[in-house]
């Protein structure tokens, strides 16, 4: 089959590669129909998550038909239309159990090497490095989906693919990100970063009843996606952020931080950026954390920063005084999908709201290095990329 | 491993010995930098110039980081090594030093007697110190968390033909009627190492214990316990091994560079069991195909389908 595969820093390139087959009880294969390109993908390509190998199979973004099943799996049949969870997880083990599924305690064979790196292992995802399982990902026209009949979501044939297909990730995501600031009626939220993610985390504040969100990015087009979804907008490369925010909420800041932009965060202040950049090119801190340092410096007294962008490994000069002077909460995480997906599909259906509001570009998988190109530069308007096997 | 009175004293001896040479590696350490004209001279380098100089001063940042190593690092027996290896360097460089720019015999042989006098010490308290520290023994712990029955696990583990199918070393294990378990198992580089166990303890639900009997390729015994989680998440499982690898502690280095590290291993191969017991087979991916293996998350394929 063609495949979408990381060839090295800032290199993809589609390839033939074997046709998956059943290694477990309770794989499915898929046919894939659809499947995307996330902001997360990103660093891969930029080459800022370690354990990388020339030929892994990219994507953790996809759906697509049942084309077979392991002797597992009894709640799926062929012919099933699913959407699949990017975080891979088994439903039986203590993590699972208690609807943490970005942290199943089986599902990454290479457990081992994340623990050198993190502590302890969360779980492994589609297509993301070998410290996080090493499983060929769904930018491909076929993939493999361990514990389909836990991970797999059945979606009916009425909705199209690019209404339910973010159910695989940046939807979860940007909901769990309002989720873990427990974003409410009478709310302020700020969210640092309009790109997809940022998108549905200001979408979802809304559906959970936030009274402003407050969107904060460089670029236009962005702003303007932001701006019709009902944010106040602010360009950071325009005005000072802390000094906006202060103002706009009466000198109190915002209620709730989102953080959704993550390691390669950029700052209007070139100093600033020069420093953190000049330290993760040199590998002291893997992370250029100044939305994280913003965020805290900015949120209001006693209030909750919640970090949905991705982290790779240290950071330096992390505001510890600030957050612990003024009772802050921090939550962070890679979404527990499984848990937010069937939420989310009803409200889709219900039409609180439709996902495919993010699309700007559509391509055959065979143009995926163009795909990658475009997303990363933001050229072309480009705020999220659909390819079609 | 165990320590006697007189055992004791002996150690507090060789601590003292070992203390004694750090302190001596930071004193020279120390001068070395300082005044590497004045250290050279001392060593019977008539007229040491600026190489002569920069090769002093390096060797004295080399000689702190012996005494930092060895009075504040964990592993003394290696650090103390390490000033063997200082030793031969200094011998070497005073010896072709020497040969270059013609340098006092007296002061030359004085230094030389000294600089063996010095190596003969490092080398005592090396031995001594791993007399002490290692007998050839090579330990392994790991511990985890199964959301499964105390009952469960250990009726798993109990049954001992059960334990390759998540050990990734074990090939067989074979109990006959009398108890006794005969197993075999993957060595170093490709060969096969036997040995026939016996149980030493038996609690239902609770412990296991086992060692080798005479004869054993490889003499080893182990211990694993289970107990309940706290808040009702299934039972911890605790493994104590120990062994004594082909080749003493050497091996076991040679294995660890290999990606053999023990802990690692054991960790890896609970985290089978795990699997096996919350989800009845070993997870695979594209990366590594046989699943949870440390010597496989060295050596990743791609991540893509397996042909």
């Amino acid at each position: 089959m063609r495949a979408n595969c990381w060839t090295g820093k800032r290199s993809v390139e589609v390839r033939d590669v074997p046709d998956p087959t059943i290694l477990n009880r309770r794989d499915a294969i898929v046919k894939i129909t659809s499947t995307a390109i996330c902001g997360s993908d990103l660093h891969l390509y930029n080459g800022f998550i370690p354990t990388m190998r020339e030929g892994d199979v990219l994507g953790h973004e996809f759906m697509g038909e049942v084309v077979e099943t392991g002797p597992g799996v009894d709640d799926l049949s062929v012919g099933d239309r699913v959407v699949v969870p990017f975080p891979i997880a088994c439903g039986v083990c203590g993590a699972c159990e208690r609807g943490l599924t970005a942290l199943c305690e089986n599902s990454n064979p290479n457990a081992g090497i994340a623990e050198k790196l993190m502590g302890h292992s969360p779980a492994a995802l589609f297509g993301y490095s070998h410290m996080l399982g090493g499983y060929p990902g769904g930018q491909a026209e076929y993939a493999r989906v361990p514990f389909a009949d836990f991970g797999a979501l059945k979606v009916e044939s009425e909705l199209p693919d690019e209404k339910v297909l973010f159910l695989s990730d940046i939807f979860p995501t940007g909901y769990m990100g309002a989720d873990m600031a427990e974003v409410g009626p009478g709310d302020v939220v700020a969210v640092w970063g309009c790109g997809p993610v940022g998108q549905f985390a200001i979408a979802s504040c809304f559906l959970r009843g936030a009274e402003r969100v407050i969107a904060i990015d460089r670029i236009d087009y962005r702003l303007r996606m932001a701006a019709e979804t009902g944010a106040e907008t602010l360009d950071y490369e325009q005005v000072s952020v802390p000094e906006a925010l202060v103002e706009m909420t009466g000198g109190r800041g915002p209620d709730k931080c989102i953080d959704a932009v993550g390691m390669e965060a950029h700052h209007a202040h070139g100093a600033v950026h020069a420093y953190d950049r000049t330290k993760q090119a040199l590998g002291l801190e893997t992370e250029r954390p100044h939305v994280l340092r913003e965020a805290i410096a900015s949120c209001a007294n006693g209030g909750i920063v919640s970090v949905i962008g991705v982290y790779g490994g240290v950071t330096d000069k992390f505001p510890m005084g600030s957050f612990m002077n003024r009772y802050l909460t921090m939550r962070a995480g890679q979404c527990h999908v499984h848990r937010y997906m069937p939420t989310l599909l009803e409200h889709i259906r219900n039409g609180d709201i439709d996902p495919s509001f993010v699309i700007t570009h559509r391509l055959p998988l065979g143009q995926a290095p163009e795909g990658y190109r475009t997303f990363l530069e933001k050229a072309d308007g480009c705020e999220k990329v659909v390819l079609t096997p | 491993m165990t320590t006697t009175g007189t055992g004791s004293s002996r150690s507090n001896g060789t601590a003292g010995l070992v203390a004694g040479l750090g302190v001596f590696s930071l004193a020279l350490g120390a001068a070395e930098v300082a005044s590497p004209g004045v250290v050279a001279r001392l060593a019977g380098v008539r007229d040491p110039g600026p190489t002569g100089r920069a090769t002093t001063m390096l060797y004295g940042v080399r000689e702190l980081v012996h005494g930092a190593g060895i009075l504040g690092g964990r592993r003394k027996a290696t650090w103390v090594r390490t000033r063997i290896a200082g030793d031969v360097l200094d011998i070497a460089t005073v010896v072709a030093g020497a040969a270059r720019s013609g340098a006092s015999p007296t002061r030359l042989g004085l230094t030389l007697a000294a600089l063996a006098g010095v190596t003969a010490t490092d080398v005592a308290a090396a031995r001594r110190l791993s007399q002490e520290s290692d007998d050839g023994e090579c330990r392994a712990t790991a511990a985890i968390t199964v959301n499964r029955s105390r009952g469960e696990a250990y009726r798993h583990w109990r049954n001992l033909e059960h334990l390759p199918e998540f050990m990734a070393h074990l090939r067989t294990v074979r109990v006959d009627p009398s108890g006794r378990s005969h197993w075999e198992a993957s060595g170093p580089a490709g060969t096969t190492v036997r040995w026939d166990a016996e149980m030493t303890t038996d609690r239902e639900d609770e412990e296991i214990s086992w060692r080798s009997v005479a004869g054993a390729d490889v003499e080893n015994a182990g211990t694993v316990r289970f107990r309940d989680a706290a808040g009702g998440r299934g039972t911890e499982i605790v493994v104590d091994l120990r062994y004594r690898p082909p080749g003493g502690s050497t091996g076991a280095a040679v294995a660890t560079l290999l990606g053999e590290e023990p802990n690692q291993q054991l960790r890896d191969d609970l985290r089978r069991f795990k699997q096996v017991l919350e989800i009845g087979e070993v997870v695979r991916s594209g990366g590594s195909p046989s699943g949870q293996s440390t010597r496989q998350q060295l050596a990743q394929r791609p991540a893509q389908p397996v042909a």
